[in-house]
């Protein structure tokens, strides 16, 4: 028994069954998980772009340094850190806040060059005929620059979304009982983890290919040339 | 303790995650070109192997396929009446090298996609068989587009190689976190976990960086 469910080992696909309500709160808790740590990443990552786009040596350098720190260290020391290391200096976090905020750390250095990426990407000539047409620089970059620029960023955006939520078991090692930590759980209790993991191997590829067509439309959906203004 | 002591350990720990990232690069390479130039065959059998390996393999999570592999397979073994049981040294090799080569399988699909078809025209029309226009006109000129992403897998795969500590294989992760359940000395070792593997991704760029111009020697001396 786990959280008041009970199941039903005479066979395996009664043991499927009986341990599929289980296994989708687990799943919910993996969404969650995705959705928060990917709206740090995009929060954070947009911080790291603009830092490292500075005029100045002394900001862009060190958030330049920083960036390629968190994208060479591992996600897992990443998280044992801030689990470990910040209540002694006394943040005391819960788990679940620990491992997005993780999450959105370590993937904040790949969006950022997102960002950069996505900006650097809108031709030289629109920056010049936006500045025969005498527009300013903070109007060129939110009605020039950005809406080219988010049609090329959103596909990119979506692939880290997708690999968020295939780093989110990661958080299992901080006792987050997202779907892979309860399927462990369960084959711990049961003796059989064959069908427990097998199945989270299964409700991944769905959660997978369906983020990823989520995406793909999402992609199609918007102009290529850039979103239009009224 | 004192922090001297903690860098035996964490050194036989940094051996242990370099020889599994040099293994599982290696063979993850083999499979990403395998099913790399799979997925573009036309023969229907192989190419629905590949496919349905890159797809499975970049669907799930890493930790996942490991977890599955250790736990689950000896499992799988048993009921149809073979021994799967896997040391985790082998487990972790083989669900980090076979993420990586779907991952990589991409990259190899993609290069040999990108080089231009007038090559292929040109092979065909110097009567060319298939095989020697894939291997003497089509990959050499595509890998030195696979290298710069391959560089990126390395790393990525460095960093994955920290997973395999939870299926209790002596990694430098695995290392550290021993040293911390002893020592309670949380920020030290930690900060130190990060640096070393900070310096081994470095290492391991400058390394890809060189792999990158050796395997692109042929395009300077041209131009």
């Amino acid at each position: 028994m786990l959280f008041g469910f009970e199941w039903d080992l005479s066979s395996p696909a009664t043991y499927a069954a009986s341990i599929l309500p289980i296994l989708l709160i687990g799943m919910w808790v993996t969404i969650q998980a995705t959705v928060i740590g990917f709206a740090v990443a995009l929060a954070l990552g947009l911080i790291w772009a603009v830092l490292k786009a500075a005029p100045f040596r002394v900001i862009s350098w060190p958030a330049s340094l920083m960036t390629e720190f968190i994208r060479d260290t591992p996600l897992l020391v990443q998280l044992f850190f801030l689990y470990y290391v910040l209540p002694e200096y006394g943040i005391v976090l819960p788990a679940f806040m620990t491992g997005t905020l993780a999450l959105g750390i370590q993937y904040s250095a790949y969006t950022s060059e997102v960002y950069r990426a996505g900006i650097e990407a809108v031709a030289k000539d629109q920056h010049e005929a936006a500045r025969a047409l005498n527009l300013s620089a903070s109007r060129t970059f939110t009605h020039i620059v950005v809406p080219q620029a988010v049609p090329r960023i959103v596909p990119a955006m979506g692939n880290y979304l997708v690999s968020i939520m295939k780093d989110v078991p990661v958080l299992s090692v901080v006792t987050v009982l997202e779907m892979l930590n309860v399927a462990k759980i369960v084959g711990d209790r049961t003796f059989n983890y064959l069908v427990p993991l097998s199945m989270v191997g299964g409700l991944y590829l769905v959660m997978t290919l369906v983020a990823s067509a989520g995406v793909r439309l999402l992609d199609g959906w918007l102009p290529k040339q850039g979103i239009p203004l009224k | 303790m004192q922090l001297t002591d903690y860098i035996e350990p964490l050194m036989q720990g940094a051996w242990v995650t370099v020889q599994l990232t040099l293994y599982s690069t290696v063979l993850g390479a083999v499979l990403a070109f395998a099913s790399g130039i799979g997925k573009l065959s036309r023969h229907r059998t192989i190419n629905a192997i590949c496919v349905a390996y890159i797809e499975l393999f970049r669907g799930t999570s890493l930790l996942v396929q490991l977890f599955w592999l250790y736990f689950a397979l000896p499992l799988a073994g048993s009921a149809i009446g073979i021994d799967l049981r896997l040391p985790p040294v082998l487990a972790g090799v083989l669900a980090l090298s076979l993420n990586i080569g779907a991952y990589g399988a991409e990259v190899v699909r993609g290069a040999i996609a990108s080089v231009h078809p007038d090559q292929r025209e040109a092979a065909r029309a110097l009567n060319f068989t298939e095989r020697q226009t894939l291997w003497d006109i089509v990959i050499p000129q595509a890998i030195p587009e696979m290298m710069p992403p391959f560089g990126n897998l390395a790393v990525q795969n460095l960093k994955d190689t920290a997973l395999v500590s939870l299926i209790s294989l002596g990694d430098l992760t695995f290392r550290a976190e021993q040293i911390r359940n002893y020592t309670q000395d949380s920020t030290t070792i930690y900060s130190m976990l990060l640096a070393m593997y900070f310096g081994m991704a470095l290492v391991l760029t400058v390394l890809m960086r060189g792999l990158e111009r050796y395997v692109t020697r042929w395009r300077r001396a041209r131009s």
